[in-house]
């Protein structure tokens, strides 16, 4: 506010006087009032408070002021400016609030609607479990050995320690490739992994084999003529059955619960020798806690390493087989093999993709 | 095989008590599994022995029925009809009085039949659940028994029959002998070896001339006659029930003897008919041209390697596996030889599989029989025959015998100890193989191990220990985790089949893998060219399905039967994958045998690895129906060709590889939608919509779309290199292009990459658009694309430069004209 004794000064600009800021804070006051709501707010806003707006306009002007004169002008116009702004802030929080009370409850959606606008697929649950087997065994530091599905038979048999008139051999119920001196078979069981790893590096050997193998027999609830295994070997010096059996407690425990172990029954195979069968204590089956067959172990025999070039005096390996699909049933209760491999959608879904 | 309970309690002392579930795990712990525990059917009330005391034959009826009167041990007989014919005045029956009640629930009363009152009923096999035999009543002979004897437990109605799977290498466990060994160490207890008996002295001169032309195959052959035999003497009663126990059919009492041996010492054993045997027996193998009739009818042509029994008319006996029909016995056979041989395991299994004649002996003799027990076999057989037959023994046996000695297998005593991880003091190990039947010599801790006569799978160390370890218990093994070495992972290509396997999942389709079999049928189906490649396919010469009897060469036939199966069951939307092998049937040279005593050499290890096919691994999808349901958000997008090619480039951005995709044209795609897929020079797989024949052959629906892709074929992803992200602003620009309709889209924008050079941050097809004002034959395609420099703001006449760069690329390239 100019005094009368002030100096006076020709520049001084009307923009800064006392009733023009009045003026200024007294508009917009008034069209902030006058907004409705949010956007009308927005939409006045740039008026008052934007960069052509009368208050903002009256700080450039300050500068043009003599010193003595600035300081009065000064505290006129930034409390000028204090006023639109809070007058805009006052508003913009009534709206608010009115908006957050009315209008957002108008705007309220039904959240239940689905949205399965992109269908979500599933891996088969043999996949997984697989993934979910080799996985248990790449921690404790195994590798992931392959091998084909057609398969030369000296690898499926006979470097197998099962000879040609075996009757091993005939129980295999084998699928036969032509030409009949073609010597190639499909695996009737992932064991010719074993053989083409010791073939191919030396010990120590740690390997985990999964993979489909074939048998001839029908497909029906309890068989299928194409089924999977999960072949485990190690060759090392001073392996032990007893390595064999804490490798296959690890691995019931980490695939069935803290509480399960295996139990092992003496059995035959010819590449194995001593050999077992092994059961796995599951205490989550649907019928109770018991016994469940899973699949046959051993140690390797001293003839397989001999034809693998491994010598038996100085290494000894474990080995050991078990049935995903017997595993997928016991495991997740599946009653009936068929729905393992018909691919119904409805079936594999149910797993997702990682269970 | 089948082990009675009671069969086994002659031969074990079993304890007091023993229940069969002790037996059960008794067997699981000595590795014989039991498959299942048989038990007969129960049967109450009264169920005596009557001995059949008058018949009276009732006419005028439409059946010929006798009235009996049958002593029961009671102070009068009872009068019981009964309608069969097979027995006379004074056999033993098993008469069931009123008040029993039989299996199924079958209640016996007094009741009026024929005009007389029936006072109970004799029993057939069938009706007492002991059999399947109806033929006539069971007769229990003419003596032994008293009347009024309760009968359910001298039938052995409350017998156990426990069935046990014996695997291969354990042939000994194939005869009570071996069982009562096995229990009888297991459990601890008392019994007596069958097969350690001293067999008679017989004098005379030998019972026929045999000579044996091929002791490798054969290397004891024993035999003995007898006469005198009763063609018409039943087999007893007891030796019926215990083979009927067994699962083996009663034929006659000779053939019933032979059986029974073997079931009881597990040597197989045959009885010529002697008077039909001209000349001297010679073991040898079949020369050409050679037939022989065998006893099942079959006349068979002979293959050099079947070993025969011959006389003077030629074969009379496929060895070890069938007897000859000219030699069987008969219902008037009176003088019998009756054979008991030795033969090499592995010969009687190629004659099996290849006359396909399975056998109860051939099942023996193919697991290794003892060799040492044949004489005792024939001695009990012969002890059989005369008790039941009234046969006699005639001459001495002719036993030739070119055995050498047994192997001695040394074994460390520690061995066992070092392969279980348990302590085994050398005393237990020795204990172990003496149960087993092994002579040990021991010298100090270096053992000489004598293998028992009947257990030939015993050759190795390893197969002493795994003996001692499986009569010490498995149980006993403690579980110790071994230190493994650090393990490289997963391997490049398996972190990758896994990746594509989930991002196809997460991209929608369900993971389907099926059966790898294919036929032409299905091959026909996709509209496959005579010459393609995937017609070469690797045969099954066994299929389970004729008309599928190849190995797939593409993942489509099975993916798109999985398609159709969905469908069938009332799905509409189906979006599938398979990942997997495939087989391409290329010629091979055949794969190599090599030997197993040693490591093959390189060349033929190399040979081997290299007979086997490459199986590449393959990904497809097969979709069908809407790929995006429709909803309450509006209508459903249905599947196109687009989402099948989209699937490929899915499967490539997830292993790391860059996807070209362009017009291509193979079956079974429609000509005009199908898209090749391209990774540096190499066709690796095709997409797109089905051809209309197809969908027509398959039964789909029309327009399913299907990709299929080589991930073998993709080449190693390189290893990313993270781009810098610039933080100053893009300029962002649209422009629209009119384009003939020939140029695919792929070359206009990369027409529009190359000439916006460095300064293009991204660039996006966002509209595609036909009809006026754009020519006929023309498409306008509008691109989004962002451009941004790496370290400044980027000014408008740099953004308008690259602009007109990407524009003048396009237009010199493809024809392209700003659309204005």
């Amino acid at each position: 506010m100019s005094g009368a004794n002030d100096p006076y000064d020709p520049k001084q600009v009307a923009a800064l006087s006392a009733e023009t800021l009045d003026a200024a804070v007294q508009a917009a006051t008034e069209d902030f009032a006058a907004a409705g709501d949010l956007a009308a707010l927005a939409a006045v806003r740039p008026a008052h408070l934007g960069d052509r707006a009368p208050v903002l306009l009256a700080r450039r002007e300050l500068g043009a002021l003599p010193p003595a004169a600035r300081s009065d002008a000064g505290k006129r116009v930034n409390a000028a400016r204090v006023a639109v702004t809070d007058a805009y802030a006052a508003r913009l929080a009534v709206l608010e609030a009115e908006r957050d009370e009315r209008v957002l409850a108008e705007e309220r959606v039904d959240v239940t609607l689905p949205w399965d606008r992109a269908p979500r697929g599933a891996r088969h649950p043999l996949t997984t479990l697989t993934d979910r087997i080799a996985d248990v065994f790449v921690g404790m530091g195994y590798e992931v050995a392959e091998g084909p599905e057609l398969e030369a038979e000296w690898l499926n048999f006979d470097a197998l320690n099962i000879s040609t008139d075996h009757p091993a051999r005939s129980m295999m119920d084998t699928f036969f490739v032509a030409p009949e001196d073609s010597g190639l078979v499909l695996r009737t069981h992932t064991s010719p992994v074993q053989a083409r790893t010791m073939l191919e590096r030396q010990p120590p050997i740690y390997v985990i084999a999964p993979g489909r193998v074939y048998r001839t027999d029908e497909l029906d609830a309890t068989h299928t003529p194409v089924f999977h295994q999960v072949e485990g070997l190690a060759v090392d010096r001073g392996l032990t059955m007893a390595h064999l059996r804490g490798t296959l407690d690890h691995l019931a425990r980490q695939l069935f619960g803290a509480d399960a172990v295996t139990r092992w029954r003496p059995s035959y195979f010819p590449f194995t020798e001593p050999s077992a069968e092994f059961d796995v204590w599951f205490p989550e089956h649907r019928d109770g806690p018991r016994w469940v067959e899973w699949g046959g172990c051993g140690m390797v025999n001293p003839r397989v390493l001999t034809a693998c070039g491994i010598d038996p005096e100085t290494h000894t390996g474990f080995a050991f087989g078990c049935g995903i699909e017997r595993a997928l049933q016991f495991r997740h209760e599946v009653g009936d093999m068929r729905d393992i491999v018909e691919g119904d959608i409805r079936f594999t879904t149910a797993f997702g993709v990682e269970q | 095989m089948r082990v009675p309970i009671g069969w086994l309690a002659e031969h074990v002392d079993l304890p007091a008590g023993t229940t069969v579930e002790e037996l059960d795990a008794a067997f699981v712990r000595l590795g014989l599994e039991v498959e299942e525990v048989h038990r007969a059917p129960v049967t109450t009330g009264p169920l005596v022995v009557g001995r059949v005391l008058e018949i009276e034959e009732l006419t005028g009826f439409k059946k010929p029925i006798r009235y009996c009167q049958v002593d029961v041990g009671e102070s009068e007989p009872r009068g019981i009809v009964c309608g069969a014919r097979n027995f006379a005045v004074g056999d033993l029956v098993v008469a069931a009085l009123p008040g029993a009640v039989l299996p199924g629930d079958f209640a016996i009363a007094a009741r009026k039949t024929y005009d007389h009152v029936s006072d109970g009923m004799i029993c057939s096999v069938r009706e007492l659940g002991i059999g399947e035999d109806h033929a006539g009543i069971l007769v229990l002979g003419r003596d032994g028994f008293e009347p009024g004897t309760p009968a359910a437990g001298l039938l052995g109605l409350d017998d156990v029959v426990i069935e046990l799977n014996v695997t291969p290498d354990r042939g000994y466990c194939l005869a009570m002998r071996g069982i009562a060994r096995e229990i009888g160490t297991g459990l601890a207890v008392d019994w007596r070896d069958a097969g350690a008996v001293t067999p008679p002295a017989w004098s005379g001169d030998p019972a026929w001339k045999v000579e044996l032309a091929d002791p490798a195959r054969c290397d004891r052959f024993s035999m003995v006659a007898m006469e005198g035999l009763d063609p018409t003497a039943p087999s007893p009663w007891w030796m019926r029930r215990r083979l009927a126990q067994c699962g083996i059919r009663s034929i006659s009492l000779a053939v019933d003897v032979t059986n029974y041996v073997m079931l009881e010492l597990g040597q197989p054993m045959h009885a010529f008919d002697r008077d039909t045997v001209r000349g001297p027996i010679v073991v040898r193998r079949a020369r050409a041209g050679e037939r022989l009739t065998t006893l099942d009818g079959a006349d068979r042509a002979l293959d050099a390697d079947d070993l025969l029994i011959t006389d003077d008319s030629g074969p009379i006996g496929l060895a070890g596996v069938m007897g000859g029909a000219s030699t069987e016995i008969g219902d008037r056979t009176t003088s019998v030889l009756l054979e008991a041989a030795h033969w090499e395991p592995t010969g009687i299994a190629r004659t099996v599989r290849r006359h396909k004649l399975p056998s109860e002996a051939a099942k023996r003799f193919e697991r290794g029989t003892d060799p040492e027990v044949t004489v005792v076999a024939l001695a009990r057989a012969a002890a059989l025959l005369a008790e039941h037959g009234g046969a006699r023994v005639v001459g001495s046996p002719v036993d030739p015998d070119t055995r050498g000695p047994r192997p001695v297998i040394p074994l460390d005593a520690g061995r066992p100890a070092r392969i279980a991880g348990v302590d085994y003091p050398t005393s237990q190990v020795i204990e172990a193989l003496t149960a087993v039947g092994a002579g040990v010599d021991a010298d100090g801790d270096q053992l000489q191990v004598t293998p028992p006569s009947w257990r030939p799978d015993l050759t190795d160390p390893a197969d002493l220990v795994e003996e001692v370890v499986r009569l010490a218990g498995y149980d006993d093994i403690p579980s110790v985790l071994p230190n493994v070495p650090p393990g490289r992972g997963l391997t490049e290509r398996q972190r990758r089949r896994r990746s594509i396997g989930r991002a196809l999942a997460e991209a929608g389709y369900v993971e389907a893998p099926s059966y790898p079999f294919v036929g032409e049928a299905a091959l026909d189906a996709l509209g496959l060219p005579e010459d393609d490649v995937r017609r070469q396919v690797v045969v099954v010469r066994n299929p389970l399905s004729e008309e599928e009897p190849a190995l797939r060469t593409t993942l489509l036939p099975g993916l798109l039967a999985t398609l159709a199966r969905n469908l069938s069951r009332g799905q509409r939307d189906v979006a599938v994958f398979e990942h997997g092998s495939v087989f391409p049937g290329d010629r091979r040279t055949p794969a190599p045998v090599p030997g197993v005593d040693r490591r093959p050499d390189d060349e033929t290890l190399a040979a081997l690895l290299g007979a086997v096919p490459a199986q590449p691994w393959h990904v497809a999808v097969a979709l069908t129906g809407h790929r995006e349901p429709r909803g309450w958000w509006g209508p459903g997008r249905p599947a196109g060709w687009a989402d099948a090619v989209q699937a490929a480039r899915v499967v490539a951005a997830t292993a790391g590889v860059e996807l070209t995709v362009r017009a291509g044209e193979l079956a079974p795609w429609h000509p005009g939608r199908c898209a090749e897929l391209v990774v540096g020079e190499q066709v690796v797989g095709h997409a797109g919509e089905l051809h209309p024949r197809v969908c027509a052959a398959l039964e789909l629906p029309a327009r399913t779309c299907a990709m299929e892709l080589d991930v073998d074929a993709f080449p190693a992803a390189a290893v990313p290199v993270g781009p810098h992200v610039s933080t100053f602003p893009p300029v962002l620009v649209d422009l629209a292009l009119v384009v003939p309709d020939e140029v695919p889209a792929a070359e206009v924008e990369a027409a529009l990459r190359d000439g916006a050079g460095e300064l293009l941050e991204q660039l996006r097809l966002f509209d595609l658009y036909t009809g006026a004002p754009v020519p006929a034959g023309s498409r306008s395609l509008a691109y989004a694309l962002t451009l941004r420099a790496p370290e400044r703001t980027l000014t408008g006449e740099e953004a308008n430069a690259a602009r007109d760069a990407a524009i003048a690329t396009a237009t010199e390239r493809t024809g392209a004209v700003l659309r204005g």
